[in-house]
């Protein structure tokens, strides 16, 4: 299966059956009167050069970085400003057409799959920073801005924005918000929610609010800290003002080369043991550093059943003593290799064995799924024995790629296609493994965000009330379900009268997918 | 008949807990009066207590300390007060994964105690003594380590609440990272009791530091006090706080830096030298053995809560002054706490400087003061997307049962 539009193969699992077009979760007709009305009416507001209406340019949006969900939208507006946005939004809402946002289109989720009945908003032409202010620690910039940008443009400055997606050099800020991304440094530094202090915002009903601000802690509910991560179910961001943090006086980066993950895992228990919290803790097992060696011969260490890759960033001196204390807890938990960068050349070469593991993996096998589960770090030992079994007892090999210092995994479930049954067989392994997860306590993606993808195993995870909970809010900010439905929640849940928009059954209800609660 | 109605109340109260007693003028919020005192001890106690509050269109206020009652606008009613207090546990400590669950009636500093025993601790602050995890969960209170490690809304990653109609919803989990459906724990951080009763949360906790330093600085002048914020806000010297203490009188800076003992070391001089460069040379820098007596405390008076952009810290200080009103605070982070003397012109000090906070990008609440006061001035201030707001709340409290009228447009 190839993909389109600058994703690669590696950017999602190719995996299992296709989903059909026409289901619940992504609309069902393509060309229904709504979504003909909103049609003219956008043309009719909107310039020419920013509605695309033609199939085969449609179909270039009909996937994100999960490139197994492919959906052509009814409809695409390149938006160009808040007002192109809130008129779209405001048109959808009286046609009640559902809308979907999309930036870059590198989601591993589906998240920003299209609707075959609603229209895609692609945010990525507003890619204007309108504002770098040091001095307040803040960036104000456009969804559409690369995620990397915001850190170049605050450079100068000394400072950088932190949170840093694997994706970082093409995936955009709206995105980021969308997902509450993290990346390899939120060990120490946090998410997304932690770096946004406010957002301009357009509400599903097409009204623009700003949500926080420059200062913290505005007054009233936290609906920025609400919006930041619910997967573009609640409305767009239109603008986004960010926390800038001051650039580290110092990065050590460390290689250790361990016989086993047991022994790689125990040294990192031991490491935040010690009470140090370092920028960065990741691992890669034995498959996935034959694949990353293959790649980009990356010379990791000999032999190596495990590495852990480990970051420290701070003052020198608060550095230097840190290092020392990875440098001891892992020689005394059996690492036999141990590098240390002493550049950033050299820091380059460590991390490009962990970065293109995704990648490298496409060398050893036709086909993979990437999984992002969460465990609390102490089951890392646990967990990783009984993904060991579960390959071993189904023949599906597995590569682990992973967060450790957070506990978040990346088992990529390696399989071929073209031979029968092998589809299937990893798609159960893939699911097991999220079992074993929240079996320990932790969580079904960890930064990849629910979508269309994992929204089955949202009820593994959470109550029927948990989930009728979090729904309230959508009714708040969407009561007629028009913002990406069918994302996140299994079920979607009807919000009951609202006065002066009564139109009739509500189509989810006469086709018996939703519940009215 | 009002007597048979509350007698009728007690009893079904007391089928859900039997830890229920009359109401006396000690249990007023902000001067309003509860029917019943209910004290649940437990999250399937609580549901019970709030199915019947919903029975009887009660309308409810959680209490934990009582540290904070009088904050906010007063509510409309308080048929039952809810008083988490007997909710007070360490559920447990995961050390080796720098995660805590706790009730939400446990104290702090209560808290705080039992990590400390394994080297840890949640990176909040107590700001009044005795103060629970819950009054700061519904408040959103935080001291000086916010600078570096942020409030609850960013160190609580599980929240357990019980809605107005008795349901429990949990949300979040006992790891980090996690980005499975909305974080209602957000929503509730700040919500002053207004959406749902937190009855337990999980905090992500860090290492204590190993060593720790403390800086001061007497000023006279708002301008230099600035230029000292300025200077270490933008090094590299990674502060844990930087908080002022300011009034008319002039006033004080202090730095907090933590972390191993090397570290701190060399940090703390090199804060002392930023800190002298940035002011004339007649100005001491003091390395203290201990945190300042004003440290984290809040100021006398009518207390304001005052945010704004970092480069418009200097402007607030020097207007609060200008204006008779004390500032405390987290300069680093540009929320600062402001207190009115009672007898001043409450209004006129609110209005102006909530319009310099404002132009800055910030706010301005009124937190505490006496009913008398809170009647004649706008608590609030301006709040954006209020309508949001509104429609959130009707949907997890249509009735308008938790706290009716304690929380911005009249919610």
């Amino acid at each position: 299966m190839t993909s389109t539009h600058g994703t690669t193969k590696t950017a999602g699992p190719e995996v299992g059956p296709t989903p059909p077009e026409q289901t619940a979760a992504t609309g069902q007709n393509g060309d229904g009167p709504q979504i003909q009305a909103v049609r003219r009416r956008v043309r009719d507001l909107l310039p020419a050069e920013v509605v695309v209406t033609d199939h085969a340019r449609l179909r270039t949006y009909e996937c994100d970085g999960l490139a197994n969900y492919r959906v052509t939208p009814a409809l695409v507006v390149l938006a160009d400003s808040v007002d192109q946005v809130a008129t779209v939004i405001r048109i959808c809402a009286e046609e009640r057409v559902p809308f979907v946002a999309r930036g870059s289109g590198t989601g591993l989720s589906g998240g920003a799959l299209p609707r075959a009945d609603g229209v895609l908003i692609v945010m990525s032409r507003m890619r204007a920073i309108r504002e770098v202010a040091p001095e307040d620690q803040r960036a104000v910039v456009e969804p559409g801005v690369v995620n990397l940008d915001v850190t170049k443009a605050a450079a100068p400055h000394g400072y950088y924005y932190a949170p840093d997606p694997s994706s970082q050099q093409i995936c955009s800020i709206g995105g980021n918000l969308a997902e509450n991304s993290g990346g390899a440094h939120c060990l120490k530094y946090g998410f997304t929610a932690n770096h946004v202090t406010g957002a301009e915002f357009v509400a599903p009903d097409g009204s623009v609010v700003q949500l926080g601000g420059r200062a913290p802690d505005a007054p009233g509910y936290d609906l920025l800290g609400t919006v930041i991560g619910s997967e573009g179910t609640l409305g767009i961001a239109t603008a986004v003002t960010v926390r800038l943090t001051r650039k580290p006086e110092d990065v050590v980066t460390v290689l250790a080369g361990f016989e086993s993950t047991d022994d790689a895992g125990a040294a990192t228990s031991a490491i935040i043991g010690a009470g140090v919290v370092p920028a960065a803790i990741e691992m890669m097992d034995a498959l996935a550093i034959e694949a990353a060696e293959a790649a980009v011969h990356c010379s990791y260490p000999d032999g190596a059943g495990a590495v852990l890759v480990v970051e420290l960033d701070g003052p020198t001196d608060e550095v230097r003593q840190e290092f020392d204390e990875v440098e001891r807890h892992c020689r005394e938990h059996g690492a036999f290799a141990f590098r240390v960068a002493m550049d950033d050349v050299e820091r380059a070469l460590i991390w490009r064995g962990r970065k293109s593991a995704f990648a490298a993996v496409g060398r050893i096998s036709p086909d993979y799924i990437v999984q992002d589960g969460v465990i609390p770090r102490t089951a890392l030992p646990k967990v990783l024995r009984a993904i060991a079994e579960l390959s071993s007892s189904s023949g599906v090999r597995v590569a682990n790629v992973f967060h450790a210092g957070d506990g978040n995994l990346h088992p990529l479930v390696l399989f071929d296609d073209s031979r029968a049954g092998q589809g299937e067989a990893a798609e159960e392994v893939s699911g097991k493994i999220l079992d074993l997860c929240i079996e320990a306590g932790g969580s079904i993606t960890g930064e990849h965000g629910v979508g269309v993808d994992k929204s089955a195993y949202m009820p593994r995870m959470f109550t029927d009330d948990d989930l009728d909970t979090m729904q309230m809010v959508r009714c708040a900010f969407d009561p007629d379900n028009i913002a990406n439905p069918g994302k996140i929640f299994p079920t979607p849940r009807l919000c009951g009268e609202v006065p002066g928009r009564h139109r009739g059954e509500h189509p989810l209800a006469k086709s018996g997918v939703a519940e009215i609660f | 008949m009002a007597v048979d109605a509350g007698t009728t109340a007690v009893t079904s109260l007391a089928a859900a807990c039997d830890d229920v007693r009359e109401a006396t003028d000690a249990d007023a919020v902000d001067a309003v009066q509860p029917g019943f005192v209910v004290r649940p001890g437990s999250t399937e106690e609580t549901t019970g207590v709030l199915r019947v509050a919903a029975e009887r269109g009660l309308a409810v206020v959680a209490r934990g300390a009582g540290t904070k009652l009088t904050w906010g606008t007063p509510p409309e009613r308080v048929g039952l007060m809810l008083d988490l207090t007997r909710m007070a546990a360490v559920l447990d400590h995961a050390a080796g994964d720098l995660v805590a669950v706790a009730q939400a009636g446990c104290p702090i500093a209560h808290l705080q105690r039992t990590l400390a025993a394994s080297g840890q601790r949640l990176a909040i602050d107590e700001t009044l003594p005795g103060s629970t995890l819950g009054g700061g969960i519904a408040t959103n209170s935080s001291g000086p380590r916010r600078m570096l490690n942020g409030t609850f809304r960013d160190l609580m990653i599980g929240t357990t609440v019980v809605r107005a109609d008795g349901v429990i919803a949990k949300s979040g989990g006992r790891v980090v990272k996690n980005v499975a459906g909305y974080d209602l724990g957000k929503l509730m951080t700040g919500s002053f009791g207004t959406l749902g009763v937190v009855t337990d949360a999980v905090f992500r906790l860090h290492p204590l530091p190993a060593a720790s330093g403390v800086l001061s600085a007497d000023i006279r002048d708002s301008g230099i006090l600035a230029a000292m914020v300025r200077a270490i806000v933008h090094s590299d010297v990674v502060p844990t706080a930087v908080e002022v203490d300011w009034s008319a009188a002039g006033g004080r800076i202090a730095v907090l830096l933590e972390g191993t003992e090397a570290g701190v070391a060399g940090r703390t001089a090199a804060a002392r030298e930023l800190l002298a460069r940035a002011g004339p040379a007649e100005v001491d820098v003091d390395v203290l053995e201990q945190l300042p007596r004003w440290w984290g405390r809040y100021p006398d008076g009518v207390l304001l809560k005052l945010s704004c952009a970092l480069s418009g810290v200097e402007r607030v200080l020097r207007e609060a002054a200008a204006l008779g009103v004390a500032v405390r605070g987290s300069a680093g982070v540009g929320v600062l706490y402001g207190g009115i003397p009672v007898d001043a012109d409450v209004t006129g000090a609110v209005t102006a400087l909530r319009a310099t906070c404002t132009a800055s990008g910030g706010s301005l609440v009124v937190l505490d003061a006496p009913a008398a006061v809170k009647s004649t001035v706008d608590v609030w201030g301006p709040v954006s997307a209020l309508e949001l707001m509104r429609a959130v709340k009707r949907q997890f409290d249509p009735h308008r049962l938790l706290a009716p009228g304690r929380f911005v447009g009249g919610i």
